[in-house]
């Protein structure tokens, strides 16, 4: 919040990047205010992973810039933009099993800049265990937890790193009914906190219930921005996910 | 912890003044053994350092040990000892620090490979300076040091492998490599420069493994491409650390001490069918061991600790 209104949190310009003959994010340009959630909907293969991958430094971009907070991270490592202030969490949920909850964690703020003392590690460690529900779990192996807890605990890493954009990329997918209220009300309480989300998400009553804008893309391309409401009842965005191709609107 | 910590430094300490005394045994073959026991720990210890939490499966360890065989037949009769030593090292890093560039990008099987026919590109790149530039094949090693000698640096080299394993543990580059090990995806993403911290330790270990090969070389007298550059070391030390369990630091010489034995029992026994016996030991290994013998040790630890606490709640 301190950042005030001026600069976007990210700005994309112009993202384009192509596998082969395949034009997976084709001119694509949105920007993210400070506090706000995007959603960024869309069918399988339209190329919102793709996307994720790019900003969060997995893909170099082909053309197009990405701005972090004013900064060019187009092309940058993947380390690099972490230290930056992004993390995000994968569409197949990606713990390190061979570690236990706490150590989980510790990986999320061990390499940022500023080095955090062991004591205060420690203390922000055990903060957001209980922030994401896993208190008292410390020690316990991360490959003995349930699916849900270790969407918790993967998004604890990410949180570790108080990053000021975080990306989720279909963080809520595959939850039950009541496990999906809990993460509702989880990824809400992170827009309490100021933190800034972009958030790919097949399930809608989550977007309805978070984002304030959305993007809806097909086949590569934006086709639709706007107020998560007005977005999810424009015709084309409807043709493009009922009808599975794009509307030339 | 640090009372903990105090005690197994002063144990370390009456085991290293131990096993200082070895030569003055006095028993030229007990000497010969307890070098080979101490070559084996040193190499498979500093494999483990990097292969253990990585889980990149290196086969450059006779590359290195080459590397630092071949400074000494060159310069071991020209520079004084602590001098060659010094160079050793310093060209194993600087190998280490380019196959590390080159290679470290590669993942698993590729890497295995990458590694394996890299020792062989050394070998024949030695094989080709020696025989067009300097025309000679095989050089004599004529330095005044003995077989107490090697003994003793070799003890000195394992007590500093056993420290500086200790402390890259503790520190943030050995957790670096641990989280890489587990997902290199996720490392990045929290912000570890995967590259350096790879590089970095392979280097390291490299080092010391190129230090093995020339504190050894002195052993042979007589060396040349085929002794200095012998694959068999890389696939030895490999099944050491295997045995013993690379993902501890204490692990590979659980496996270097028993391994060395059998070979040597082996090799003297049954010169021709060793390496067909070599084999089917790794196989049993890998399927009665995945995690070696530190795995199984660590498992009948938890188990016991286990029954305690039942029998405690009970």
């Amino acid at each position: 919040m301190s950042q005030g209104s001026g600069t976007p949190v990210l700005t994309i310009n112009g993202l384009r990047r192509a596998f082969g003959g395949l034009v997976a994010v084709n001119d694509l340009s949105f920007a993210v205010a400070q506090g706000e959630i995007m959603g960024l909907l869309g069918p399988n293969g339209s190329g919102k992973t793709t996307a994720l991958n790019l900003i969060s430094g997995v893909l170099r971009p082909d053309a197009g810039t990405i701005r972090l907070m004013g900064q060019n991270i187009a092309g940058l490592a993947s380390y690099r933009i972490a230290r930056l202030g992004l993390a995000r969490t994968f569409q197949l949920v990606r713990v390190l099993d061979g570690m236990d909850c706490r150590e989980n964690i510790k990986a999320g703020l061990a390499f940022q800049r500023p080095h955090l003392s062991a004591a205060d590690a420690e203390v922000r460690i055990g903060a957001l265990l209980d922030r994401v529900g896993l208190a008292g779990h410390d020690r316990r192996p991360a490959a003995d937890l349930t699916y849900i807890d270790r969407k918790r605990l993967e998004l604890a890493r990410a949180l570790a790193a108080k990053p000021r954009l975080l990306l989720l990329d279909e963080w809520l997918a595959g939850l039950n009914p009541s496990e999906l209220a809990i993460g509702i009300d989880l990824i809400r309480s992170l827009r309490a906190d100021g933190i800034t989300i972009v958030l790919v998400e097949h399930v809608m009553s989550a977007v309805r219930a978070l984002c304030d804008r959305c993007i809806v893309m097909s086949s590569g391309r934006k086709i639709a921005e706007g107020a998560t409401a007005d977005v999810l009842s424009d015709a084309a965005v409807v043709k493009a996910y009922l009808g599975g191709v794009a509307a030339d609107a | 912890m640090t009372a903990r910590v105090a005690g197994f430094g002063a144990a370390a300490l009456t085991a290293l003044a131990l096993l200082a005394l070895v030569p003055r045994l006095g028993n030229a073959y007990y000497l010969a053994l307890a070098i080979s026991l101490l070559q084996y720990t040193v190499l498979a210890t500093a494999w483990g350092m990097f292969s253990g939490p990585t889980r990149y499966v290196s086969l450059a360890t006779t590359a290195f040990f080459g590397v630092g065989a071949y400074t000494v037949a060159v310069l071991g009769e020209i520079l004084p000892w602590p001098l060659v030593l010094l160079i050793a090292a310093a060209l194993g890093a600087i190998v280490a620090g380019i196959v590390g560039l080159s290679t470290l990008r590669l993942s698993g099987v590729y890497f295995v490979i990458f590694t394996f026919g890299l020792t062989e590109l050394i070998r024949q790149l030695v094989v080709w300076f020696e025989v067009n530039k300097s025309r000679v094949l095989g050089r004599y090693v004529f330095v005044d040091i003995t077989q107490a000698d090697i003994y003793w640096q070799l003890l000195a080299l394992t007590a500093a492998v056993f420290l500086l394993g200790w402390l890259i543990a503790r520190s943030r580059l050995g957790f670096a490599l641990r989280v890489i090990g587990e997902d290199e995806t996720v490392a990045k993403h929290c912000g570890i420069n995967t590259t350096f911290a790879k590089v970095a330790l392979f280097t390291i270990s490299a080092t010391v493994m190129t230090l093995v090969g020339a504190i050894m070389a002195p052993r042979w007298t007589y060396i040349e491409p085929s002794i200095a550059f012998n694959s068999m070391i890389s696939f030895q030390v490999l099944i050491m650390a295997l045995l013993g369990g690379a993902h501890r630091l204490w692990g590979p010489v659980l496996g270097a001490v028993p391994l060395t034995l059998l070979f040597e029992l082996l090799s003297a026994r049954f010169p021709n069918t060793f390496t067909i016996i070599l084999g089917c030991i790794f196989l049993l290994i890998v399927y009665m061991l995945p995690r070696g013998v530190a795995g199984l040790l660590e498992k009948l630890s938890t188990t016991a600790g286990g029954k305690t606490r039942q029998r405690a709640t009970a």
